[in-house]
């Protein structure tokens, strides 16, 4: 019995790989199993070599591993591509119909199933994808009924008959290739999963639950890749709460019309990329200057400019933290798992609100599109925090304005919407008096900038860090952030059995940068790496100019578009000077 | 109920003294005050610009954004709140340059709320250079030789972009312009309300006397139908683009949100954030 193994399939772009994938890995997820999934794919819709990547496993695993069990190939370019991920032994289920060849120096084991010949006798080619799942499914010997469930809810809303065609696909591959190899394959028997009903989703879907949860009722948005299933998924889910999306024509008119809904009350949120953050920086200093909470989510991928639009990617930081002109206070944080991608969205709507700020939520395409285990989200634990509102303001003379930018002790002033009694005052971007009209007088100035700037002061959001570390004076302390901490984790598995001790953190607040919080581990270890999906190392930056031991510091960065495999950064870690 | 006086505040507007935007502030105030509104449930939101400083000039909500976003800005506030009478204002460099593109899907999106073009062909506060309103020729800081690019006409454009108001109108007429923005206001759907406002400082060619000579107002032609879009389009043409009055109403579509699934009669802004557990539980079920 083995406790994990990785499962991939191949083939053009539109040829089913996505289908295949995810009746696979629900059936995976309905037996218990921890998943994590990993998608390779291009800026097209048809054509070019895809594929999707599962790791399964019977304990908790939040990386892509470095090798591979399975490969279902529905071409020979799947084959030439990703047969030298595969372990000695490992398995390729492939369409007979292009006469699969296994290339040169790879010892695996060819299955050559005519999947495509099975599939046509039913009716259609369309069926190939079951043909081969069911065939990869049967090798390791996992009970078929679960997967003809999962069958059963992706095509039940076409109509019992289809339902059926589809099951005998997966079984006439199944036989097939269990004749052929005598039975499941015994090296590829799973343990048994824990047997605990686990979500199984990708962090954008979590961000959209998120959203819900947080009481985001309103979203404007502009499709891009790696963020659109955001609004996708809102779109099918916020009418039943009297809500809409909005795809606005461009991201200025996606963040503007946030910050209007958001300042006449409805929590309201954007999401985008790079190019689309880059769009919206001149209205994320608006909201920060008319004291406007606004929530805007930026899944980064490869930048710069297009970029790498559907590769991995971490570079958005910098941009995040110092993007529009002026200074505003803004709130960055990054969840690092698909539960934070849910409970930091209610923070996110949370702090936007209490401190009247724009709250950037940042993560990387591998958060947001890999399909990943999760646990349970607990519903109690939702709280939403709304501030400073007040619902009414006091009686006001004639010609009085209500105080919206009051001067207060934590820089937090009352906050009033539009149709409220005695409220009415002024909102614009021009510096302003307590009252939100237009001033220039230095004496204001100097304490408008003051109270704005110092509301984050002590800010430190719910772990902040996330700190795991068992040692007092590491050999290494590893910095991360997003979609990395599982691979780093993996990487440690290795350099403790080498006895090297290491311990982890996860920055999750990335600004205002939590220095305080961060120094203790940073003296205390006696190296440092901070592991990053970017060219100039832009978090080790942040942590030298705010923190300082620039030479304990070293970097690992990765900017090919691709993901840390842990054995990446367990041998960078065993090399680091 | 209100009346127009309570729409005033105690700002001295930074105009020039003669400029046109003074008499569109002052129809804005009168029409909402004839349509009944009390000063808390309007939201005047404007761009940049000389005239973008107008939400400042009037006791109601107001929001003073960013160059060429009134639009989008005062969607999201009508989104927000539906039970808000919303309207946007700015210049024409706001609206039909830097802002052209949200013009043109705010008129296509038609949620109900009233734009406000303070139309001056000229930039202003920047001190006088070109505007995409400004005529073929016109010399400006910006093109000294004449402009040599064609001028836009935005009425032209709302229609063909699927308006569902459109109204121009002279900012000396304040007559006529505080009845446009009131049927503005009443209209289920997006109002555009292009205004001529003479800018005495940097427009020496488009002057109030030059519009007075210039203006074809509406009221000459009795038997004008300002439901037929064919009409309205050659109307615009005809004239040049100087026709004033109610150009264009269709009063048969609906306005986004009344075709918005789920979208409630009551402002989102007054609902219960929180989520039911048997809600929340259904959501997360689709992902077991």
């Amino acid at each position: 019995m083995i406790s994990q193994l990785s499962w991939k399939i191949g083939g053009q772009q539109g040829e089913g790989v996505e289908s295949t994938d995810r009746i696979f890995s629900t059936a995976l997820n309905r037996l218990g199993y921890y998943l994590y999934g990993y998608r390779h794919f291009s800026s097209r819709i048809k054509g070019g070599h895809t594929n999707n990547k599962i790791r399964i496993s019977t304990y908790p695993i939040r990386a892509i591993s470095d090798d591979l069990d399975i490969l279902v190939a529905f071409d020979q370019e799947s084959i030439d591509l990703n047969a030298k991920e595969l372990r000695t032994g490992g398995v390729i289920v492939a369409d007979a119909k292009f006469n699969p060849v296994v290339p040169e120096g790879i010892d695996a084991r060819l299955f050559a199933v005519p999947i495509t010949k099975m599939a046509e006798e039913l009716g259609t080619s369309l069926m190939k994808n079951m043909v081969a799942s069911g065939a990869s499914w049967a090798l390791l010997g996992l009970p078929l009924e679960v997967f003809n469930k999962a069958v059963e809810e992706e095509f039940g809303r076409k109509g019992a008959a289809i339902v059926e065609k589809n099951i005998e696909a997966v079984k006439l591959g199944a036989e097939f290739v269990l004749e052929q190899a005598g039975g499941p394959l015994d090296e590829f028997k799973l343990g048994d999963a824990d047997g605990q009903q686990k979500l199984f989703m990708i962090g954008n879907e979590a961000i959209g639950l998120g959203c819900i949860a947080a009481g985001c009722r309103l979203m404007s948005a502009y499709p891009i890749t790696p963020a659109s299933e955001i609004m996708e998924y809102l779109i099918k889910k916020l009418p039943a709460l009297g809500g809409t999306v909005v795809q606005t024509e461009d991201e200025i008119a996606a963040v503007t019309m946030a910050i209007g809904a958001n300042y006449a009350g409805v929590r309201t949120m954007t999401a985008s990329a790079g190019p689309g953050l880059s769009l919206m920086m001149e209205a994320i200093g608006l909201a920060g200057m008319t004291e406007t909470p606004l929530v805007i989510v930026d899944t980064q991928r490869g930048g710069p400019s297009t970029g790498l639009p559907t590769k991995q990617e971490q570079s958005d930081l910098n941009a995040m933290v110092y993007g529009t002109h002026g200074e505003i206070p803004k709130i960055v944080i990054a969840p690092a798992s698909i539960e934070d991608c849910f409970y930091d969205m209610i923070e996110a709507f949370n702090l936007a609100e209490q401190y009247q700020v724009p709250v950037i939520v940042m993560t990387d395409l591998q958060l947001s599109l890999g399909k990943q285990s999760c646990e349970p989200f607990d519903f109690n634990s939702i709280q939403i925090n709304r501030g400073k509102l007040v619902e009414e303001g006091p009686e006001l003379e004639q010609h009085q304005l209500f105080k919206r930018y009051e001067l207060t002790e934590d820089g937090v002033s009352p906050r009033i919407l539009p149709g409220a009694k005695n409220g009415i005052h002024h909102v614009t971007g021009v510096e302003h008096d307590e009252t939100g009209r237009p001033s220039e007088s230095a004496t204001n100035r100097l304490k408008m900038m003051d109270k704005r700037l110092h509301k984050l002061d002590d800010l430190f959001i719910r772990e902040g860090l996330r700190v795991d570390a068992p040692n007092e004076t590491p050999d290494l302390l590893i910095i991360g952030m997003g979609s990395t901490g599982g691979t780093i984790d993996q990487a440690r598995e290795w350099l403790t059995n080498d006895g090297i001790t290491t311990n982890h953190i996860t920055i999750r607040q990335i600004h205002p940068f939590p220095t305080e919080q961060l120094l203790p581990h940073l003296q205390q270890a006696k190296k440092v790496v901070v592991i990053e999906n970017n060219a100039t190392a832009q978090l080790a930056g942040q942590i030298k100019m705010n923190a300082g031991f620039a030479e304990k510091i070293r970097n690992l960065l990765k900017y090919d578009g691709n993901p840390f495999l842990p054995s990446e950064v367990y041998k960078a870690c065993k090399e680091l000077d | 109920m209100a009346t127009f006086k309570e729409f005033r505040n105690n700002v001295k507007p930074n105009w020039c003294p003669g400029c046109g935007d003074f008499s569109i502030q002052a129809a804005i105030q009168r029409a909402a005050a004839n349509v009944g509104l009390e000063p808390e449930e309007l939201a005047v939101i404007s761009g940049i610009g000389c005239s973008g400083r107008i939400s400042g000039y009037i006791n109601a909500y107001g929001l003073h954004g960013i160059h060429g976003r009134a639009l989008p800005i005062a969607q999201g506030v009508k989104l927000a709140n539906r039970e808000l009478t919303v309207i946007a204002s700015g210049g024409d460099g706001d609206g039909f340059a830097i802002g052209m593109g949200h013009t043109v899907h705010a008129i296509r999106r038609n949620l109900n709320i009233t734009y406000i073009v303070m139309d001056n062909q000229i930039y202003g506060l920047t001190k006088g250079q070109t505007s995409p309103r400004s005529a073929e020729g016109f010399k400006t800081k910006s093109t000294p030789e004449g402009s040599i690019e064609s001028t836009l006409s935005p009425l032209e454009i709302a229609l063909s972009a699927g308006a569902t108001f459109v109204a121009q109108s002279f900012s000396s007429d304040l007559k006529q312009l505080t009845a446009l923005i009131e049927a503005g206001i009443k209209h289920e759907g997006f109002s555009l309300i292009n205004v001529f406002s003479p800018c005495v400082t940097f427009n020496k060619i488009n002057t109030y006397d030059w519009f007075k000579e210039n203006i074809v107002n509406l009221e000459q032609f009795p038997d004008y139908d300002p439901t037929n879009r064919v009409t309205a389009m050659n109307k615009i043409m005809e004239t040049n683009g100087m026709l004033t009055g109610l150009i264009y109403q269709n009063t048969v579509r609906k306005s986004y949100e009344d075709m918005i699934t789920g979208f409630r009669q009551e402002a989102l802004a007054k609902q219960d954030l929180s989520l039911s557990e048997e809600h929340f539980a259904k959501l997360v079920a689709e992902f077991k």
